[in-house]
């Protein structure tokens, strides 16, 4: 079997789950809308204007659920060891750990691609930055954040108290994520030329490769049993 | 299959580098508080307060070596597997956190009377308590590991992670914000006074020993842990076993 083959499978694997099940897409939805009202509730959004506040806003009901979504990710394989089927697959373990990064990242984009249009509505917001360089700053920033995420989630699934582990460790080794993310948003809420935020997207590149080929070399360590 | 435990018992007394570590630190120290609290000129603008600089900067030395070892040894355990160089790593890890503490607790010190504020969002304050925070977190997570053997391995992946990410948290909080005193000519800053510089160096170097000396004491505890969960072991074992002839 190729190797993109089995990142496809243990991708459609969880999507087909989650389709089957629709147990995770609306809680994690329900859930980033729920910040998002918390937000608007905290800030008077009719003083302050949406375009200072509003990205963070929105990036901290994106990487709150994102976890949320994480901590979900190896639970299927947890519940009765069922992970000893996925490692002695004749895949590589880190095609395993590459499909989980793909699904992990389309769930984010789903609640994404919802979240966006409820938030413009909500904060009365007009978007007039350019659609295609938002989903880009959008699927480069959710891809690090999972990358990332996934290989601690294969970590901290383990523990008895991993729920709680994988924020503390993921959200500091997230910051250049976080910082990338906000920034890009305002430039492009802001509807400033890609010259002013060029460089953030490269940071933000980067870092989606650094780490996952850094993952890609450590996962087997990871996922060893 | 009883382990061999009687042959690992050789961690109970301290060895000659460890005992030159406590000399050299023991003297040492005192000479640091007289160079800081006696000897360097106090500088014209910030005046006295400058002087908790040669304990802030030699404390972020030792972290930083710390974070750099356990970086280095987290690679070598994964690639050797061999004990120590977890023990190495894990060390490293704590130490820097203990010193990166003391950096995060002088620095508001400094800033207060001379910036005017406790706390701002200046690129080495902030990637500085992103960094803290992260080795906290390799920390706590080491704690919550179901074995030695498995805490080891996260041990190390958080190790290389970590330091893989630093730069980039360093760049990226730098493009964010840019009002940290670069007053190290390898910075961009105009140098120190000569009488300064010398204090900083004799302080670095203290800093940089006694990070070497709790290095070397940690490393012999974590060891002693070792046998002392070997011992229990083989006690539980001959116990529960059969009765040994």
């Amino acid at each position: 079997m190729s190797y993109w083959r089995a990142i496809l499978l243990v991708a459609g694997k969880d999507l087909r789950i989650e389709l089957r099940s629709r147990e995770q897409a609306v809680t994690l939805l329900f859930f980033a809308l729920l910040v998002l009202v918390v937000f608007n509730f905290a800030f008077d959004f009719t003083v302050i204007d949406f375009v200072t506040l509003g990205p963070g806003v929105l990036w901290v009901a994106f990487m709150f659920s994102g976890v949320l979504a994480l901590n979900r990710s190896f639970q299927n394989e947890r519940e009765q060891d069922r992970i000893q089927g996925i490692l002695l697959a004749p895949i590589d373990r880190s095609a395993f750990y590459l499909g989980k990064v793909a699904a992990t990242t389309l769930f984010m984009a789903a609640v994404e691609a919802v979240l966006v249009p409820i938030a413009v509505v909500l904060f009365n917001f007009k978007f007039n930055g350019r659609i295609v360089l938002a989903i880009l700053a959008l699927v480069l920033n959710t891809v690090g954040f999972a990358a990332v995420g996934t290989l601690f989630s294969g970590m901290t699934t383990r523990t008895r108290r991993g729920d709680l582990l994988l924020p503390l460790l993921l959200f500091p080794a997230a910051v250049p994520i976080a910082l990338s993310a906000v920034k890009t948003t305002s430039h492009l809420f802001a509807g400033h030329p890609l010259s002013r935020y060029a460089s953030w997207l490269a940071m933000s590149a980067a870092y989606d490769l650094i780490f996952l080929a850094a993952a890609v070399l450590l996962i087997d360590h990871v996922l060893e049993e | 299959m009883p382990e061999p435990v009687d042959a690992r018992m050789r961690t109970g007394r301290s060895g000659f580098v460890e005992q030159g570590l406590w000399v050299a630190v023991a003297v040492l120290v005192p000479v640091c508080l007289h160079q800081i609290f006696q000897v360097v000129p106090t500088e014209g603008k910030m005046g006295v307060v400058q002087r908790i600089f040669y304990f802030h900067v030699p404390s972020a030395f030792a972290g930083f070596l710390g974070v750099g070892l356990c970086a280095l040894c987290s690679a070598l355990y994964l690639w050797k597997r061999d004990r120590r160089y977890d023990l190495v790593a894990h060390a490293s890890a704590e130490i820097a956190v203990v010193f990166f503490t003391i950096v995060l607790l002088t620095g508001p010190i400094w800033a207060r009377p001379v910036w005017g504020v406790w706390w701002t969002g200046e690129v080495r304050l902030t990637s500085t308590l992103v960094l803290w925070l992260m080795y906290a977190g390799y920390l706590i997570l080491r704690r919550n590991a179901e074995n030695p053997e498995q805490e080891a391995r996260w041990g190390a992946v958080l190790g290389i992670v970590g330091a893989l990410d630093l730069p980039i948290i360093y760049k990226s909080v730098e493009w964010w914000r840019g009002l940290h005193p670069k007053v190290l000519k390898v910075s961009g800053g105009q140098g120190l006074d000569p009488a300064m510089e010398r204090g900083l160096m004799l302080c670095s170097l203290t800093f940089i020993l006694l990070f070497a000396l709790l290095l070397v004491l940690r490393c012999r505890a974590g060891a002693l842990e070792d046998d002392l969960a070997a011992l229990t072991r083989h006690a539980a074992r001959r116990g529960a076993g059969a009765e040994p002839a």
